[in-house]
This record gives C-alpha cells, structure tokens and sequence, in this order.
C-alpha cells in the first residue's frame, strides 16, 4: 500500500497527444476513480502507472520510490483488467497463485494465501474449476483475488464492471469497497459510468482529452463541476448559452432571463446549468421569493419508477428537463400540454 | 410477425438445402476415401496384374517392398528430411511467428507473403529454380549442394515454413494479449510470462503446424524432382520411378504404410488438439 505522485505524465503517439500532462497525488489507501468518456486517456494513464504502456514523458513514484522506468514485473501492482485476463489453461487456485509464484512464496504459505484470498471474494468452494467453468461476475472476483492475493502497492481496476449485468454490477461494486477499505489497499478504478465512480471513489479524477478536468470528492464533482465538461459528463443536461447582465441575473441567448448567485461564478461566464432535479414544476402557482422562475409547457413525460422525467418549453422556446420524484409527486399528475411554472433556488444554478 | 416470418423463411431454405449438402458431403468423402481405400484394397492382392477381383488375399508385397533397397532407402531418406524440414520450420516459423502476430509494423505484409510464397509458386518451379541456384553456387564455390541430402534439406525446409508460419501466427492472433500482460503485472518476466502463458496456449497450434509441415515434407514429388541425387532420392520419387517400369501391388504396399504414417500422426495430433481448429 502506497501513496502515488503522478507528475506532468505525458503520452504521445507521433503526434497525437492521448496523456497530456497529468498531474495527481493519491495518498495511501485511498480510492480513485478515473472518469470520463472513451478516449479520454484514463486508461492509458493507468497503463502507465502499471508500467505497460511507456510514458513519454512526466513520472510516477510509488512511495517517493520513481517507477516511471520500472517494467511492470518490477512495480508491485495489481491490475484487474477489462476482460479479466484470466489463464484458460489452469484453475482458479493456480490463477490465484500465479502472483504468490512469481514471488517464490513457499508451497504452504501460497496455498493458505490463496485460500484466504478465495474466501475473501468468496469463492473458496470453486478454486478446481477451470475460468470458463465460471459465469462472468465469479470471473471477475477470481481476477479480483488473483490481484490482491500478492498484496500489490496498488491495485488498479480498468473498467472491472463494465461486463457485468446491471444487479450484479451494484453488488459487486459495494463488495469491492468494502474489500478495498478493509484491505487499505491504494486503489485506482478507470469507469466511463459517473454513477460508479460517485458511488465507490473517495475522490473523482474526471478527464477529457488527456487531461484532467477536475479532481475533488464525489459530492464536489457533483455539485460544483469545475468545467462545463465535467458538469455535462456528469448528467448535468439543462445548460443555456448566454451571458450575466451585471444585476445578478444571466440573460440567455434566446431572451429568457434567470436570477443566479454570482459570487463565485467568472464574470465572463456563458454558459449556465441547472440540475433536473433541482427543477420543479407546479401548476399555475407563482413561484416563491428568491427562486428563478419561468413559464412552461410540458412536452415530454418518461416515468422512470423513483422519478419522473420532464421536458418542458417556455415561451421562448428554452427547452428545460426536469427530474421530479414521485414521492413527492402522487396526486397532480403533469400530462403534456400542461402549462406549469418551472422553478428552481437561485442558487442551484452553476456558470461556466 | 415479421421477425417469425422472415425467420420460418429462412429454415424452409436452409431445409430444402439440406439433401444437397448431405449430398455433397458424401461425395466429397466418397471421392476422398475411395482412391485410398483401393489402395488399401490392392495392396493385399494376390494377383501380380491388378485386376479385380482380387484371386486372393496376402502379404507378400509388403514383405517385397521391405526387401527393395531403394523404398528402404527413400522411405528413411525421406523420414530424415521430414524431421530436419519440420526442425528447421519451427526454428524460423516460432520467431516468426511471434513477430507477425505482435501487429502492424512496416513491412510486416511483405515479410509474411515471403514466408507464404512456397504454398503458392508452383513446386516444380520453385525446385527448377533452386536447382539452378544450388548448381550456381557450386560453380561458385565448388562444393556441391544440389543432389546431395542438405540441398533437398534446403528445398523440404521450404515446402515446410509457411505451415508452420501460417498456423502458430493464426494460434498466437486468437491469443488475448492481455494474458501476457496480466502476467507481467504480477510479477513474470517476460520470458517466464511466455513459458507459463503463452506457450501453453499456443502450443496445440504449434503441435499442429509441426505436423502440417512434415506432412508436406514427407509427401513432396514436384520440388524434390531436380534435387535428388544417386543415394538421396525421397519415397515419392522412387515411387514414381518404380511405376515407370512396373505396377504391381508393390506399390500399393509402400502407398499403404506412406498412408498408415500420415494417419498416425493425424490421430495422435487430433487427441492433442482439435486440428479443425486451427484453420
């Protein structure tokens, strides 16, 4: 278990930029999630940290230790990869072992270490089977023990989830947080899922184009995007070009004015954001003091279970989603057509 | 609707399509085992003139192509350049191999057609060809190559590459390059990474590209043709000059046990490896 200093990584491939100078300091323990979409270099970044891909430039130490010129049989780090890479050719327990042989860990020793790691994803009871005997999310545990059983510096998780079912994919990803912290185990998990990441990484890393957009704790990423990327990759949807007007209030391109809370906003700000689910809608009451208010139509309903989502238009022809809960919203059922007032705090509302 | 439509649609075809393919096959089978079957057949024969049916059944041919000095002769030659062709192939084709499945690179398209052209410049051409350049070497250098064991060496190593070229690449492109590196990653080198990953895996397509090659070794006529010499002549080659004067059920007894190897090495192979897989 180590703490991790990633300094100005770079990596080219002739002259195409995928890793541009990323920076990042992980401490001991703790659990990372790299976010962002498909190609955005998170999982060449961990390729690098695992010491398979080369950096072109930058460096990374485990415990003040540089690794950037290491292989990676001399870096110490567990990976789990997207497809598993489990050995077809011999059992789980001897997949298990691979690690613990490659350290020359006695007969004993190694047995009772993969036994235990086994029990730790609890699949003791499959360690003869051959990988194919075994469904997907019994895979993914094996490639989970088979990484941790050697006690790596690091572990890193490269889209581990990505091949499960939705069900499963919940239960093993609480499963391998609860793993993790009980292990201490400094952890890095590349995800394209926002929903992931905010739910097992004690800090998000979100990166675009071999860069990092923002780093901060779940609840930061969330309610305050640093970047219009970053608020937009986050399922942030209702976003209005425009500009601020000096007088607390964001004209949008198409006439519609808003009241925001400016205090921490750019003066050059142009776009705004607000969250669907800090919209709400009501039928015909004038919204309360200190909300930014605007008349609607509704256009579009999709129940969704816990939530209902709504499109609705204003007068301008702004379209505006808004995501209500239906607990809070039995009796008055919104249908299109409705006209509503769609309301939402002052303070709710982000600029870019 | 539609979707169980278009599909009741399709096994109707795939049905009246059925008989013909069952059809084909057969004939296929047919056409493949019968020439051999009759071979088998003949070899038994106790007629000196083929002709059927047979007066009666024995094993005298057998014993009267053991007792021919040159089927003795070819039948080792041809066994010994067999294994040195197949040495020789994997020698080259496993290193190969290795780089040709890595991914693209410059030319990569070029080196893997050099390494396939054997399979398709005709063999009796390409032996005309290496004749002459075996005799230019000689004029050259005076020590003589053609005719002798190592110039038909040269020629079987040939006809034996791109078997082992084509098959070991095709196992090591179905191979996850992950595997090699999960291993890395906990802690293998790369040589040990090969040995306890790779190899393992690939290792049916290798048994498998072995014995193409051999195979293609021990049956060569057109390439061996101007290469053999007095005292280093293959089986196929005394075949043929044995049928120029004679047919007699001699020939059926040394196709026999040429057939009875060759199927051999395929059964044993097949228990190893499904040897449909690696085409």
């Amino acid at each position: 278990m180590s703490s991790i200093l990633i300094k100005d990584l770079v990596k080219r491939h002739g002259a195409q930029v995928t890793v541009d100078h990323v920076s990042l300091e992980i401490g001991q323990g703790e659990f990372i999630a790299f976010l962002g979409p498909s190609g955005c270099g998170k999982t060449t970044t961990l390729r690098m940290i695992a010491g398979l891909t080369e950096a072109s430039a930058g460096s990374i130490h485990f415990d003040g230790r540089d690794v950037t010129r290491l292989p990676p049989y001399l870096r110490n780090v567990g990976l789990v990869f997207q497809g598993y890479a489990l050995f077809p050719h011999i059992s789980v327990a001897e997949n298990v072992a691979f690690g613990l042989q490659m350290r020359n860990v006695g007969r004993e020793e190694a047995r009772r270490r993969v036994d235990e790691a086994l029990s730790l994803v609890k699949l003791a009871h499959l360690a003869g089977r051959l990988p194919k005997e075994l469904s997907g999310g019994q895979q993914q545990r094996v490639a989970l023990a088979r990484a941790i059983v050697y006690k790596p510096e690091v572990l890193l998780l490269d889209e581990p989830l990505s091949a499960l079912d939705a069900k499963l994919r919940t239960e093993v990803r609480s499963e391998l947080r609860r793993l993790q912290s009980a292990l201490g185990l400094t952890t890095i998990f590349v995800t394209h899922d926002q929903d992931e990441a905010l739910s097992v990484a004690d800090r998000i890393v979100v990166m675009s184009a071999g860069r990092v957009e923002q780093v901060g704790t779940p609840r930061e990423i969330y309610q305050r995007p640093a970047t219009r990327f970053v608020a937009e990759f986050i399922g942030l949807t209702n976003l209005f070009p425009g500009g601020l007007d000096g007088h607390g209030r964001f004209r949008c391109e198409d006439g519609e004015c808003f009241a925001v809370t400016t205090t921490d906003a750019p003066s050059n700000a142009s776009v705004l954001a607000i969250r669907p689910e800090q919209v709400r809608l009501v039928r015909g009451v004038p919204a309360p003091d200190g909300e930014s208010a605007v008349e609607a139509t509704v256009e579009d309903v999709v129940y969704r279970g816990a939530l209902t989502e709504f499109v609705v238009r204003t007068a301008s022809g702004v379209k505006l989603a808004a995501h209500l809960q239906n607990a809070d919203f039995g009796r008055d059922e919104l249908r299109p057509g409705d006209r509503v007032v769609a309301s939402w705090p002052a303070d709710a509302s982000m600029l870019f | 609707m539609a979707v169980s439509r278009t599909s009741s649609v399709r096994a109707t075809t795939a049905g009246s399509f059925r008989p013909v393919m069952i059809g084909g096959c057969i004939l296929a089978f047919v056409m493949v085992l019968a020439p051999l079957a009759a071979i088998v057949w003949v070899s038994f024969f106790e007629n000196k003139i083929i002709s059927f049916p047979p007066t009666g059944y024995t094993l005298d041919w057998y014993r009267a192509a053991a007792a021919m000095p040159q089927f003795r002769d070819g039948f080792v030659t041809s066994l010994k350049l067999g294994v040195v062709a197949t040495l020789v192939s994997m020698f080259v084709g496993v290193p190969a191999a290795l780089v040709l499945a890595r991914g693209r690179f410059s030319g990569r398209e070029a080196i893997q057609s050099l390494l396939l052209a054997p399979l398709i410049v005709p063999g009796i051409v390409a032996g005309a060809a290496l004749y002459m350049f075996l005799i230019e070497v000689e004029l050259a250098s005076g020590v003589q190559v053609a005719m002798t064991f190592w110039g038909l060496a040269i020629a079987h190593s040939l006809i034996a590459l791109p078997w082992t070229v084509r098959l070991i690449t095709a196992s090591l492109i179905g191979l996850d390059p992950q595997l090699k590196e999960a291993a890395l990653t906990m802690g293998a080198r790369p040589f040990t990474a090969f040995r306890l990953v790779t190899w393992p895996l690939i290792r049916p397509g290798v048994v498998a590209g072995a014995l193409f090659a051999f195979i293609a070794s021990f049956v060569d006529l057109e390439k061996s043709l101007f290469l053999v010499g007095p005292g280093v002549t293959t089986l196929p080659i005394v075949i043929v000059n044995y049928l120029e004067w004679s047919i007699d059920p001699t020939i059926a007894a040394v196709a026999t046990v040429q057939i009875a190897i060759i199927s051999a090495g395929l059964v044993v192979t097949d228990r190893y490896f499904k040897l449909a897989r690696a085409f």
